[in-house]
């Protein structure tokens, strides 16, 4: 009967560790503008300032560069002429990468700050919110005071009027435009994307965002490009509508990085890849547990399951 | 179920109920002391396999109904709502569309455990038709699963899937409009696909019910093939097989889990990213992997059934069934055979020249002199579709195709390699489904088509006469006693 045992004490195990799974959401970071996160919660939470400086010397790998397919969308019906597959995108390290991997918080607000003073002024990023912040490493007054530098039309109030309000944590961000026909009336007929998904709606979404930023370049000899537009290498087809966005020192940044383009796109690539799976953490943290537990489960069920059939012949 | 005498419980409660309604003498006689062949290997886990992860994704898929909403202009972002904002959404959204994977994975694995052992033949017809109508149904709960998060791939995906319908001859404009709700895919496309979505796994459950009622009627079939003879060859359900079961659902579990928390969109499009925009076309319109063999097979018919193709299909087909399927050509078609041999090679090459070589520059002169080449019977659209639905239902009818007295692969080697040829054509046939509709792959996808249908058509039928009757063991205790003298076990 030691198989009756067996199969109690993985029930048992069961138990134990389904409240694991069910532990409440990490409290939020605390943490400084300066970038100096103090995480309370999972260690696996708090990077530490440390890991900001070694981004600066990650080194490029086109080893094993991809073949990616052409982006679609808005991007893509101004400027795609490449055909099927674009050209091979540079395979960068990162922070985040592998099953530990998680984001450097003082990046990821250096990114934000990248998108917030050059992407917001052509891109929404509609689909994350200023308490979202929070994963950032800000504190509640820091996001209060990022929410209310932003104007939100809200109404109707009781004389049934529309009125300008501060945002507040609980306001997603604001496209910059009206509308989709005002966007393209302002970018010479090409639909600026939402941030919010980007790294995930393109093929190695990351290491293409950060290729496309860093990719711009005269366009070589006898290139025949279309007007309003520009060329980049690793862009399908070679011409996109996009201007240039990042130029050294295109920002100042508060915690005295040097803003090099390839810094800059680097530390918005961080951000927007958090901005697509604010969760990603969280779910390596939970898949770690579930990992563990099924894997002593696995055993227990093989040993058990040895038991049960060892006198059959 | 369960009538006849009743052995009492001692449990007063379970007494009470079971006196009523006989649920736990039931449930003991079918999953308590069921005599279950001892000799599964785990390929037999599958079946149990693709159980957990119904109930999975009913589970899963009610949870995330409760926060997701079928409309056109919301659809999108209330499944972003629900990764980013809903406690544990992610979670729920990343079980789910990994749970379809994992589901598709468990139940070709167990289609193929049917066929290897041949699970599929008498006295198991029936058993074996539910499991294909349960592969339908899937394939269809699927397809309208993928449509609802409204992403390009969603709305592109039905927008060429539902297209199909409109190759059938005289009402299938008419259909598509009707299946659509309006002249594209657009609001009333999503409610519709988000109703059935939530009602086909039901309808699944059912067929699940009378697919297991069956099993247990006819009894599992096992490795070798051979029915069980008497107690020593079987052992009852529990323990032996629901800890097996166990074990097995463990390591498929790692595998889920993997999935989930490391690799959640390792198996989906970018596109699926991107809201629907009706007015852009993505580069490629791909389904989910699971689709993409019959995708393939869809895409194979590039050419139009002309004249010479339907006669020389009928006269080859005639002298098929009379050399593959008969085991003696018949005696009245006997005296034609020459004749039907003349009419298939005649007809054939013109067919073969304008099916496949029309593009080549070389034979453009002789081509161009072949009459009547214009008239054509079915078009390469509706090819394609009667092949795509073809490939499926030709496995409901394997039990007729395939008449050889031996049940399993493992006495069957012809069958057996042959089959792992299926196999492979499958699997390459994925490979071509996932790539542009351009060449080499076409050629490569039509040869792969070639070899699914000749497997079933041909191969299968032939070996049913002509593959030798291997001398099989006495019984399931003989073969597992072998077995364990050759591997120098106890």
């Amino acid at each position: 009967m030691q198989h009756k045992l067996l199969l109690s004490l993985s029930l048992a195990a069961l138990l134990i560790a389904a409240p694991a799974f069910a532990s409440p959401d990490t409290a939020p970071v605390q943490a400084t503008v300066d970038g100096s996160a103090a995480s309370t919660t999972a260690p696996a939470d708090a990077p530490k300032d440390a890991a900001a400086t070694e981004d600066n010397a990650m080194t490029k790998t086109d080893g094993d560069a991809q073949e990616m397919s052409a982006p679609e969308g808005h991007e893509a019906a101004a400027a795609d002429d490449g055909g099927h597959h674009g050209p091979a995108i540079p395979q960068e390290e990162w922070s985040w990468e592998g099953p530990f991997g998680v984001f450097d918080r003082p990046q990821l607000q250096r990114g934000f700050q990248v998108y917030k003073q050059v992407c917001a002024a052509c891109h929404g990023l509609s689909r994350v919110y200023f308490r979202n912040l929070s994963a950032l490493g800000y504190n509640e007054a820091e996001i209060k005071s990022i929410a209310a530098e932003t104007q939100v039309t809200d109404g109707p109030n009781d004389d049934g009027d529309m009125f300008e309000r501060p945002g507040r944590p609980s306001d997603h961000f604001r496209s910059p435009f009206a509308n989709d026909q005002a966007a393209r009336a302002a970018n010479g007929g090409a639909l600026p994307p939402d941030l919010s998904l980007i790294v995930r709606a393109r093929g190695d979404g990351t290491n293409y965002l950060h290729a496309i930023l860093v990719g711009y370049e005269a366009a070589p000899e006898g290139f025949a490009l279309n007007q309003n537009m520009h060329y980049n290498k690793y862009f399908p087809g070679h011409q996109i509508a996009m201007p240039q966005p990042l130029m050294e020192g295109s920002v100042t940044y508060e915690d005295g990085t040097t803003a090099s383009i390839d810094q800059m796109s680097r530390d918005v690539t961080a951000f927007l890849t958090w901005a697509s799976e604010p969760n990603m953490e969280k779910r390596k943290q939970v898949g770690l547990k579930v990992m563990l537990f099924m894997l002593v489960f696995a055993g227990l069920m093989y040993a058990t399951k040895r038991k049960v059939w060892k006198d059959v012949h | 179920m369960a009538h006849g005498p009743r052995e009492p419980f001692d449990n007063k409660i379970v007494e009470w109920v079971d006196s009523r309604l006989p649920i736990f003498t039931m449930i003991q006689k079918e999953y308590g002391v069921f005599p279950t062949p001892k000799n599964f290997n785990y390929f037999w886990n599958f079946g149990a396999l693709a159980m957990v992860m119904l109930v999975t994704m009913i589970a899963s898929g009610v949870i995330l109904a409760m926060h997701y909403t079928p409309n056109a202009a919301m659809a999108f972002n209330s499944v972003e709502r629900i990764t980013r904002d809903v406690n544990y959404g992610w979670l729920l959204r990343y079980l789910h569309m990994n749970g379809a994977s994992m589901f598709f994975i468990a139940v070709y694995i167990h289609i193929f455990r049917g066929m290897y052992y041949g699970s599929y033949k008498q006295p198991r017809e029936l058993l074996w038709i539910f499991g294909i109508i349960i592969f339908l149904l899937m394939m269809a709960t699927a397809f309208m699963g993928y449509t609802l998060p409204w992403s390009q791939m969603s709305g592109w995906g039905a927008t060429v899937i539902t297209s199909l319908f409109s190759a059938i001859p005289v009402v299938g404009k008419a259909l598509v409009t009707w299946l659509w709700g309006g002249f594209s895919v657009d609001n009333p496309t999503l409610n519709r696909f988000f109703a059935l979505h939530y009602l086909l796994p039901f309808i699944i459950c059912a067929v699940v019910f009378l697919h297991v009622w069956a099993l247990h009627v006819v009894g599992s079939n096992n490795p070798t093939g051979i029915d069980p003879k008497g107690p020593q060859d079987t052992l009852p359900f529990n323990p032996y097989y629901t800890i097996k079961d166990m074990f097995g659902l463990s390591i498929f579990l790692i595998v889920y889990a993997f999935l989930i928390f490391y690799a959640p969109t390792l198996l989906t499009h970018q596109d699926h990213f991107v809201p629907f925009n009706p007015m852009v076309t993505p580069a490629h319109i791909v389904p989910e992997w699971y689709f993409l063999p019959f995708y393939a097979i869809l895409r194979s018919i590039t050419f139009d059934f002309t004249l010479y193709l339907i006669v020389a299909g009928v006269a080859g087909g005639i002298l098929i069934y009379n050399f593959c399927w008969r085991k003696t050509p018949c005696e009245k078609t006997k005296p034609f055979i020459p004749a039907l041999l003349a009419v298939t090679v005649l007809f054939g090459i013109p067919a073969m020249l304008l099916a496949f070589f029309k593009d080549v520059e070389a034979l453009k002169g002789v081509i161009a002199m072949i009459p009547l080449a214009n008239i054509h019977l079915i078009e390469a659209k509706l090819g394609g579709v009667l092949a795509m639905f073809g490939s499926i239902l030709l496995l409901a009818v394997l039990p007729w195709l395939d008449r050889h007295p031996v049940r399993s692969g493992r006495y069957r080697p012809w069958y057996r390699w042959t089959l792992i040829g299926f196999v492979v054509s499958a699997v390459i046939l994925g490979y071509i489904g996932s790539q542009p509709a351009e060449q080499p792959f076409i050629t490569i996808g039509q040869l792969a088509t070639l070899y699914y249908f000749g497997w079933l058509l041909v191969i299968v039928p032939w070996l049913s006469h002509n593959e030798p009757v291997a001398k099989l063991p006495n019984s399931i205790h003989e073969a597992v006693l072998a077995d364990s003298v050759k591997g120098g076990k106890k």
